[in-house]
């Protein structure tokens, strides 16, 4: 059985490095600026970066993906076609784009350039990613985190084009593409800034024994003394809806899809794609090193998960906690 | 004071009985609105309604004067979900696409349709494209400024109407998880539509008593009402159509009303602390956190 394409996060060269090193298949990257979305301060890569990445990426038979999944800010349109360009003189492999207007640009400007529909491009049935192929030729879509396993067999069975899909990472609990929660919060958004929940609205409060995170004022969590304290990604916190504190949109937690790795391939997906370009190069390279050995062992009949992988996946996951997401049924 | 503005009653985002949902819609025959958005858009599962009843309603407002339009369900994961979408699309009336798979169905079959709020359109660049495939009208994402508007509108090479979301509790983001099913401890699957209590959602306040957001099943909303009451020049200038009025479960027509004795000139005060008791928000028309409230310069 042909084994999908792990493709594994850099935020810089570093990390980029530990990716191929560790059996990244491919390596996807962004820009230093809001036409990604991980613009984060101290992330991602300049021109200098990208080239000596691709050319060591391409000594390994490795590729790099380029993200520029924001969407296009009137008034600022060509830094996101100037991207475009950029991703298309480094060498990139393909790029992940999210905005049809930016994907006619790069289809009519670089009509060789492999395009990758965005997680951030929000297409969850095979009408949206098949008018993405009719009208650009896409040849990739990666899948929003909502959809069952036979939901993403569904999408797969109903369009030419190959499908990606998240199996390891910070999860988020709403349709990609689809979240104004924190530019309702803070005025910037994965959409408008390639942020969310940006580090440059929180505040951390120690008062006696609590600590306090809130996010431009607004109290997202605290925390007792013992309390592991996450960072406060604002659907990740706790609230209070009829009476009751609980984590009301989600946990902080991990997706891990180690287990449902045989049906995924089964399925017939092109890629599993690992989330964490804000994380460190160590968790690039442990994260890597995992799903390469998951991934390789996933082809054979009598497929295990190994105790130690998922050991070594809870360590770096986010509250420690894991979870199939949406892959799973009664998540929802 | 002259003004070509109108307004229109976006789609309803709440799981009301039928019962109600006639009388809402029936009371809404004789409000001053041009246009009556119609259809379920948050979730496959709510079935007080089925296509036949919305298309009756439909024909309804159409006799008394209306435009009617058919919104598509936002979320769109399941090959029962793109069923129903073609059914509407060949309903026989304008639909709202509000998925880029709604865009397609729609173009495919050479039927004009609403750009809806949730296609990400923030540039005249990504306009235009829509425009080229049969959008005959812009509903623009619900977080974008004015100084944005302005901006997508100095770079369009079109000039199709404009409707922007003026009021109601902003339409944030959307999940395949059901928020309300999880309070109740139930699975989206066993949810016993318990939706149906919750006419205007369930508040989510922050550990201080805040109110922040809104669940409404898969949909999370704004806990305050976004409203640009009182920006009627700002609104006018920036080139807008329509004003947007959504749908709650209380005061509505009294909204309806006062926006249209605004948009006459006429001097009137909302009673804002009767009707919208959790307070207006207005700053992402301003580039500001939408959560915030500016006064207006008028």
């Amino acid at each position: 059985m042909a084994l999908p394409e792990l493709v594994c996060p850099a935020g810089s060269l570093a990390a980029l490095e530990q990716a191929i090193e560790h059996g990244a298949d491919a390596v996807y990257v962004g820009f230093k600026d809001p036409t990604n979305a991980r613009n984060f301060a101290g992330l991602n890569f300049t021109d200098a970066q990208l080239a000596r990445g691709i050319a060591l990426a391409h000594r390994m038979g490795r590729k790099v993906l380029i993200a520029i999944n924001t969407y296009m800010q009137a008034g600022r349109v060509p830094q996101w076609y100037a991207a475009v360009d950029r991703a298309a003189d480094a060498g990139a492999d393909a790029v992940i784009l999210a905005d049809m207007g930016l994907l006619a640009y790069a289809q009519r400007r670089h009509p060789q350039l492999r395009l990758h529909l965005s997680v951030q491009g929000s297409a969850t049935n095979a009408e949206a990613i098949n008018l993405a192929h009719q009208h650009f030729g896409i040849q990739r879509v990666v899948l929003p985190r909502v959809l069952t396993l036979a939901q993403v067999a569904q999408v797969a069975q109903n369009t030419p084009v190959e499908i990606e899909v998240f199996g390891f990472g910070s999860l988020c609990v709403m349709a990609e593409g689809r979240c104004a929660l924190s530019s309702y919060a803070t005025g910037e958004s994965p959409n408008t800034h390639g942020v969310c929940s940006p580090a440059s609205h929180v505040q951390w409060l120690q008062q006696q024994d609590v600590l306090s995170a809130r996010l431009n004022q607004i109290l997202i969590d605290r925390f007792a003394p013992g309390e592991a304290a996450g960072y406060p990604t604002l659907c990740k916190g706790r609230f209070e809806v009829g009476g009751s504190i609980y984590y009301a949109l989600e946990e902080p937690t991990s997706l891990n899809t180690l287990s449902v790795l045989p049906e995924l391939l089964r399925i017939g997906v092109a890629a599993i794609k690992v989330e964490g370009r804000q994380r460190s190069p160590v968790y690039t390279a442990q994260v890597t090193r995992v799903l390469r050995a998951a991934l390789d062992a996933a082809g054979r009949d009598d497929y295990a998960v190994d105790p130690a992988w998922m050991a070594q996946l809870t360590a770096v996951s986010e509250g420690n906690q894991e979870t199939l997401g949406a892959y799973h049924r009664p998540w929802r | 004071m002259p003004n070509s503005m109108n307004l229109s009653l976006g789609p309803l985002l709440y799981y009301w009985p039928q019962a109600t949902i006639q009388r809402f819609y029936a009371a809404a025959c004789t409000w001053p609105v041009e246009r009556v958005y119609l259809g379920e858009v948050v979730c496959s599962r709510r079935h007080e309604m089925r296509l036949g009843d919305w298309v009756d309603i439909a024909g309804t407002l159409q006799a008394a004067g209306k435009t009617v339009v058919l919104s598509s369900q936002a979320l769109l994961e399941s090959g029962g979900d793109l069923i129903a979408l073609r059914k509407l699309a060949q309903a026989g009336y304008l639909i709202e696409a509000n998925d880029p798979g709604a865009v397609k169905v729609a173009a495919d079959a050479g039927l004009p349709f609403v750009a809806g709020p949730h296609l990400n359109i923030y540039s005249g660049a990504t306009l235009d494209w829509y425009v080229g495939l049969g959008a005959c009208r812009w509903v623009p994402p619900v977080e974008i400024s004015r100084d944005t508007l302005n901006a997508v509108r100095a770079e369009s090479q079109h000039t199709v109407p404009i409707e922007i979301f003026a009021h109601g509790h902003l339409p944030l983001a959307w999940s395949a998880r059901c928020f309300t099913a999880r309070h109740y401890d139930r699975n989206k699957d066993r949810c016993e539509f318990v939706c149906l209590e919750h006419p205007d959602g369930m508040v989510m306040r922050t550990r201080e008593q805040q109110p922040f957001l809104r669940l409404n099943g898969i949909q999370t909303q704004s806990a305050a009402c976004h409203s640009l009451w009182n920006l009627l020049p700002q609104l006018r200038d920036a080139g807008v159509s329509t004003l947007r009025i959504s749908p709650q479960a209380r005061h509505t027509g009294e909204w309806v009303n006062a926006w249209h004795a605004a948009l006459q000139g006429e001097s009137v005060q909302p009673d804002v602390a009767q009707w919208q008791p959790e307070g207006l928000v207005n700053g992402y028309w301003f580039g500001q956190p939408g959560i915030t409230c500016q006064e207006a310069k008028t």
